[in-house]
């Protein structure tokens, strides 16, 4: 497949089946977060990428079959692995006998939410999951190390003028989307505050936040969603949520508990449990959306430099 | 109730399958967009009405409402981007005698 828009569209309706699998399974939580990161924003961070490198891939210079042979001996080696795992859904298996019957029978009662995926995601892997946002949050700050677009006050008149005329072809996508975008926003406060209850949390909530603004800056130019969004309050932003998530772990850790072990923050140690949920996730929350925003934004502004300095060399 | 739920449910099903045999059988863009935008739209409605009727009380209708809501905006937007990218990178429908073709072409350099 040489043709990179075609490979990320696919990429995009991979994500989508799968999310649909993973409903037919039962896993509703990664059904949600696999729909929202794998089908919606990374296709877009991915369209965002090839509006730089251009659609076409380069001819490759290295012999195909020298990577069929890796990629064979790898894959053999793979399922020589899975001989030992134990066969599908079977009880015995370690994954069923180990933590997972102690999360189903006590997770009522010492945590107090009624999605087990999110007590188990949010207070008993906390350590896990604060990982993962230091991992987003450390790829928001390479792609800022990398990319960070440089603007000087003359580019943004004719970006204007650009945006005068573009309001005449996307009258139709900007109204509509005028009118979609609130209830986008609404639509993530609901899953990022109900994920206590259903399907949701910081992750998901993040990244429809973030699709919100990213649609935003689509349609209605970088320079005005700047304008909405500033750079710098983004990046704020998406280290206050780092910071908040590990300032939680902090004060548990003050007051002679485990570091992010919740029921310290409340006299009532599952009112403390609900608190403790809330304020990380809202901390996951965060710093996800700002660093997309952040991502999309450099990767957008560098985009309109380029064209401004060939529309100079053309001249 | 139930009948007509049912029935809601069969024309929306045969409405997508439509839009699907559409798709593979049209000959262009243009008109395989035409046959999926124009069929979804009221395929999806047909779907969600029929579904409401199933649960005629709670909180599940309010739910499928906004879903409804959403895709009426939604579906015929994407259709229309969709039709107007392609008319932005100079796709050309193809037009069923040749010398209109020739006549579309020599207009459109």
């Amino acid at each position: 497949m040489k043709d990179l828009f075609a490979v990320i569209m696919l990429s995009g309706i991979y994500g989508l089946l799968s999310a649909s699998f993973f409903v037919s399974m039962d896993a509703v939580d990664v059904a949600f977060t696999e729909a929202s990161v794998g089908a919606g924003i990374s296709t877009l961070l991915m369209l965002v990428a090839i509006t730089m490198t251009g659609r076409t891939e380069n001819p490759s210079r290295h012999k195909p079959l020298l990577a069929l042979a890796v990629v064979i001996v790898t894959g053999s080696l793979l399922i020589y692995g899975t001989l030992d795992m134990p066969y599908f859904g079977s009880a015995q298996a370690p994954i069923h006998q180990h933590v997972a019957p102690r999360y189903i029978n006590d997770s009522m009662q010492e945590v107090g939410v009624p999605n087990i995926v999110t007590s188990v995601l949010a207070s008993y892997r906390a350590f896990d999951t604060f990982g993962e946002v230091v991992v987003i949050f450390t790829a928001g700050m390479g792609v800022l190390a990398l990319l960070s677009a440089v603007r000087r006050p003359r580019d943004v008149a004719e970006i204007d003028s650009f945006n005068k005329s573009m309001y005449e072809e996307h009258l139709i996508l900007r109204i509509v989307a005028k009118m979609l975008i609130p209830f986008i926003l609404l639509f993530a406060l609901y899953v990022q505050f109900h994920g206590d209850y259903g399907p949701g949390g910081g992750f998901q909530a993040g990244v429809i936040f973030a699709a919100a603004i990213i649609l935003y800056a689509m349609l209605f130019g970088m320079n005005t969603a700047r304008r909405v969004i500033n750079q710098s309050f983004i990046q704020l932003f998406a280290a206050i949520g780092v910071l908040l998530y590990g300032s939680v772990g902090v004060i548990s850790l003050l007051n002679g508990k485990n570091f992010l072990d919740y029921s310290i923050l409340s006299a009532d140690p599952i009112a403390g449990q609900h608190l403790g949920i809330l304020l990380i996730e809202l901390g996951v929350g965060f710093t996800v959306a700002s660093v997309m925003v952040i991502i999309f934004f450099n990767f957008a502004g560098r985009r309109n430099n380029q064209q401004n300095k060939e529309n100079n060399d053309s001249c | 109730m139930n009948i007509s739920s049912v029935l809601l449910l069969l024309i929306g099903s045969f409405l997508c399958i439509s839009g699907g045999v559409g798709i593979l059988r049209f000959p262009d863009f243009y008109t395989r967009m035409h046959a999926v935008g124009v069929t979804e739209t009221l395929a999806t409605a047909m779907i969600l009405i029929g579904l409401m009727l199933q649960n005629p009380d709670g909180l599940v209708v309010v739910k499928l409402m906004i879903i409804l809501l959403m895709t009426l905006f939604i579906s015929p937007t994407a259709s229309h981007a969709l039709a107007s990218a392609a008319v932005h990178n100079n796709l050309m429908p193809e037009l069923d005698n040749k010398e209109d073709n020739k006549k579309v072409k020599s207009s459109n350099p």
